[in-house]
């Protein structure tokens, strides 16, 4: 468990983390969103007290990091897969960080062969694609067997069996018990990893929610009909009070209904159904919708961003 | 159009790239996939005239790149965001390119304000985040307006908005009739962008046909169906029924049924004739991932394992309950265990695009947004296995 | 707080398995004793040809340590290398994430860098003592003699603290190139240039390579030396406030700055 209580954190007169307070809990990948510039690494580094809050406080278990005894216990990250020396190979940059917090030599072979790194666990580091990186960034956040992990941006650079596998790591992580905390900018990846979201813009809170809550509340969801009775679906459904809308394909959508309802109301008066889904837009889709929402920070995005990603390229 | 022909290249002993063919056409947004090491760099720098080719060639619109009259012009490509002079501003930087090739300094302007860099341009490169860089990169591939643009992990950096720009702008470029050739390590990104896939792996051509195709050819979709929840003997009515049928049904950890074999209508027949009613009966198609894991398990360099945590002594810290790790996994959260039908895919006849609930990776957005004209044949043939892999041996290929 | 001596034990593996740090270390034995053999079978063929002043000033045991001029600028390097490579390579994180006590992680780390410096510096010191004393002949000196022991273990005192010094200042500065920009030409040139202007010699001999070499003096006064207003402890105790007033100073900064 990872409690955040007001923390805030300034560069000069910049804010770039603003009283946030959050808990991340157990036995759940919760998933940490936001635009670039949002705070999110920032936000990460205070976690793990790299970055000192200006104000606020962050506690791991209830201490804070600085009291845990052997912190890669408690917490394992990945914040840059390039945070080892690259002189050094990809063992025994493993090895100094398992001796400094008591865990066996023999965990560092372990965690190698997890990760896949085994047969260049004796090369240098520094000829290390990102995705290698990445890889032993993984290895020693998983070193100390800790119950919490962080993870910013694990895929990046990895190939799709990476990517599958990390996700996979993740989850069964947080069905073991453990608290799994990971940033992203990938939402198709995100939709498919996290179950609790927090999102961030401009250093604030702007929801702490679960995955489903999260695009329920911030998009369109509907179900979808497929009938080779559809006129007589169609009347059903008006008598009801519901509108169906024809969406091409011989298909039918219904806002504000759920397949339940109109499942039964199919049997009843035995019309039968080729499709009933429950439709749901995408995570990405939700996600804009917040952050256009949420109005200063398009006021104040940073260059690069804000309203001009529409592609308005019309050749020289 | 770029064409390969019998591309091959050697380094020593080692071949990255063995007697690849394909063609790359306008008009569609092209994904080139492949594990980590699998030759795709090699392959676009060989495109771009960066490699030269140990045999075999390749052309953009007819010519090798280096033959290209103005190549600028012509074909742009995003190769690595951090090939640019930090010392130089972005605006200096485009600039520099632009003369080179004869570009007004407007289009340098313009582009900018595209890739949204404008209020950053005087500014010198060196402080850009990774994201920043990534669209410099874009601004510089669009510079000369070319007809052919290559990009490599385009998203790379970019956070949710940019990840949309880029989708959304290579989307346009291929309606434009432009050709575009993108790789990409992210499946659930490439299954919203690309028309059309060309996958290889160590170094051969592996795939050479539609998303569509590729998907239906190398994965099984299936169908969830619910009951009443109220009533579970309706459930196992539906599931001996179905079964009867020669459907393969599983449950899903809430409740409802995974039913291969057997396409939607039939289902519904069944149930009708049975007398249960559905709650759910929605068609999954499998995702790209899938489908691109099935066909490219033999072509990996690094594979994890599972951690044994054998040397830690430690005992499970309160809160650990290892039966937690099971219950979650009643069916493989990714079906590609369950071994491909016979055949054809059952739910061909149901329009692709899937209906996905709300962890689906693909929503409800076609793969072909795109207008494509001549929508190309599957030209590969139909997923062979990959070449003869050892692991153990090509571990050491990334590692350069 | 986190486990002293296993915190100890990681940055020994830390400095074992990088190859920079023992190339660094072998480099500093090496030239220090090669320049000064060198230089002492090049004097004990030419020293008739000096000025009877300096003959008579000549320090035989200061004089095999003159490859020091040079080998320090190898301790100069690894006690920069040591701490600026967390930097540089952004190992600090994940260092500082796995000790996130400062204090403990930065003290260990300079414990057991200084131990080794030390004991290279030792070993090159005793080397370059009895070899130039070898090629010296009949002007060399004895380890039996007043005072030449002392020297000689000064000689290895004072290669530990430079690499200490060091050490402070890259933990300060947060950057290898940074900290050797300084270092390098501060110690070969500028030291070594103000120490022979008038007036400026004033203030250079509290510069800590200054004071500190004084400890390898057998004879008070040397040849081109001047009085200084301390002795050869009073020099090391000078360099000594130097070093501790660097590593505070890193830690300061360790402690305050983000990582």
């Amino acid at each position: 468990m990872i409690e955040l209580e007001g923390l805030t954190k300034r560069f000069g007169s910049k804010v770039a983390v603003d009283d946030l307070s959050f808990t991340v809990r157990p036995g759940v990948v919760t998933g940490f969103l936001g635009p670039n510039g949002a705070g999110k690494s920032t936000t990460m580094r205070m976690m793990l007290d790299l970055d000192n809050p200006t104000s606020g406080s962050v506690r791991i278990d209830g201490k804070h990091y600085r009291e845990l005894q052997e912190p890669l216990k408690y917490i394992g990250a990945l914040l840059d897969a390039k945070a080892m020396h690259g002189g050094r190979t990809a063992y025994h940059n493993l090895l100094c960080l398992a001796q400094a917090n008591r865990i066996p030599a023999s965990r560092v072979a372990e965690v190698l062969d997890t990760v896949g790194l085994t047969a260049v666990a004796k090369k240098k580091t520094k000829g290390f694609s990102l995705g290698m990186g990445q890889r032993l960034g993984i290895a020693s956040a998983l070193l100390g067997d800790p119950e919490i992990l962080m993870f910013d941006e694990p895929v990046n650079g990895l190939d799709p069996e990476g990517i599958h596998w990390i996700r996979n790591l993740m989850k069964q992580l947080a069905a073991e018990g453990r608290t799994i905390f990971v940033s992203s900018h990938l939402m198709s990846e995100m939709a498919l990893t996290a179950d609790h979201l927090i999102v961030i813009g401009q250093g604030r809170l702007l929801a702490d929610t679960s995955m489903a809550d999260f695009i329920h509340q911030n998009s369109r969801s509907y179900v979808r009909l497929r009938s080779p009775q559809q006129e007589r679906l169609r009347d059903v459904l008006h008598q009801s009070g519901l509108t169906p809308v024809e969406a091409g394909n011989g298909t039918l959508e219904i806002d504000g209904a759920t397949t339940e309802q109109v499942g039964e109301l199919a049997a009843e008066h035995r019309i039968v159904l080729h499709e009933l889904s429950s439709q749901r837009a995408s995570l990405e889709e939700a996600f804009m919708q917040m952050t256009a929402s949420a109005v200063e920070y398009h006021a104040h995005s940073a260059p690069g961003h804000g309203p001009q990603w529409a592609p308005r390229d019309k050749g020289a | 159009m770029i064409e390969a022909i019998g591309l091959t290249k050697r380094y020593g002993a080692k071949t990255a790239v063995y007697d690849l063919s394909f063609q790359v056409r306008p008009g569609a947004v092209t994904g080139f996939l492949g594990p980590n090491g699998s030759g795709k760099s090699t392959t676009m720098r060989m495109v771009l005239g960066l490699d030269q080719p140990t045999s075999g060639h390749v052309t953009i619109g007819g010519h090798p790149f280096r033959k290209l009259p103005n190549a600028p012009r012509q074909v742009g490509a995003l190769l690595d965001a951090k090939a640019v002079h930090g010392g130089r501003s972005a605006r200096n930087h485009l600039l520099s390119l632009a003369q080179l090739s004869g570009i007004p300094a407007r289009r340098v302007d313009e582009v900018l304000g595209v890739v949204g860099l404008q209020d950053v341009a005087r500014r010198r490169s060196k402080g850009f985040s990774l994201g920043m860089g990534q669209r410099l990169g874009i601004a510089a591939a669009l510079l000369g307006d070319p007809q052919v643009l290559l990009f490599d992990e385009p998203v790379n950096g970019l956070d949710p908005e940019g990840i949309l720009w880029v989708r959304n702008l290579m989307k346009q470029l291929a309606a434009e009739g432009r050709t575009v050739f993108v790789s990409s390590h992210l499946m659930s990104e490439m299954a919203l962008t690309a028309d059309h896939l060309i996958v290889i792996g160590r170094g051969q051509l592996l795939a050479d046909m539609s998303v569509k195709d590729f998907i239906a050819h190398n994965s099984a979709g299936f169908a969830r169906v619910r009951t009443p929840q109220t009533e579970p003997q309706q459930r196992e009515k539906l599931s001996a029924v179905l079964t009867e049928a020669g459907g393969r049904v599983m449950p899903e950890p809430d409740g409802a049924l995974r039913v291969t074999g057997l396409a939607l209508p039939a289902i519904s027949d069944l149930a009708h004739g049975a007398d249960v009613r559905l709650w759910e009966l929605s068609p999954h198609q499998a995702s790209l991932e899938e489908a691109y894991m099935r066909m490219t398990q033999a072509a990996v360099d690094f594979r994890s394992t599972d951690d044994r945590k054998a040397g830690l002594m430690q005992q499970p810290a309160p809160g650990y309950d290892p039966s937690a790790a099971v219950t979650a996994s009643e069916v493989p959260q990714q079906g590609w265990y369950a071994p491909p039908p016979p055949g054809r895919n059952p739910y061909a006849s149901t329009p692709p695009g899937g209906a996905p609930t709300g962890r689906d990776p693909h929503p409800d957005t076609p793969p072909a947004a795109a207008p494509a004209p001549a929508a190309p044949a599957p030209a590969g043939p139909p997923a062979p296995a990959a070449a003869p892999a050892d692991p153990t041996e090509s571990s050491t290929e990334d590692a350069r | 707080m986190a486990s002293v001596p296993a915190v100890l034990q990681s940055e020994w593996t830390k400095i074992r398995t990088v190859a920079s740090t023992s190339w660094t270390l072998v480099s500093a034995f090496v030239v220090t004793v090669a320049v000064g053999a060198l230089l002492c079978a090049l004097l004990a063929s030419t020293f008739d040809d000096l000025p009877p002043t300096e003959q008579a000033t000549f320090d035989p045991t200061l004089f095999s340590f003159s490859g020091m001029a040079l080998g320090q600028l190898a301790m100069v390097v690894f006690g920069v290398l040591v701490v600026g490579t967390e930097y540089s390579s952004g190992m600090i994180r994940t260092s500082l994430a796995a000790v996130p006590q400062r204090a403990t992680f930065l003290f260990s780390k300079i414990v057991v860098a200084g131990v080794l410096a030390l004991v290279v510096g030792t070993a090159t010191s005793f080397l370059s003592f009895f070899l130039g004393q070898a090629l010296l002949g009949e002007r060399a000196t004895s380890i039996g003699e007043e005072n030449v022991l002392r020297a000689v273990i000064g000689g290895g005192l004072y290669m530990g603290l430079i690499a200490l010094f060091s050490m402070g200042v890259a933990a300060m500065l947060r950057s290898s190139m940074l900290s050797l920009g300084i270092l390098m030409p501060f110690f070969f040139l500028v030291s070594q240039i103000l120490a022979a202007v008038p007036y400026a010699k004033d203030v250079a001999r509290y510069f800590p390579d200054q004071a500190g070499s004084k400890i390898m003096q057998v004879l008070p006064q040397t040849w081109n030396g001047d009085e200084v207003p301390y002795g050869p402890w009073g020099g090391l105790g000078i360099m000594l406030l130097w070093v501790a007033a660097s590593l505070l100073g890193g830690f300061a900064v360790l402690g305050k700055r983000d990582a």
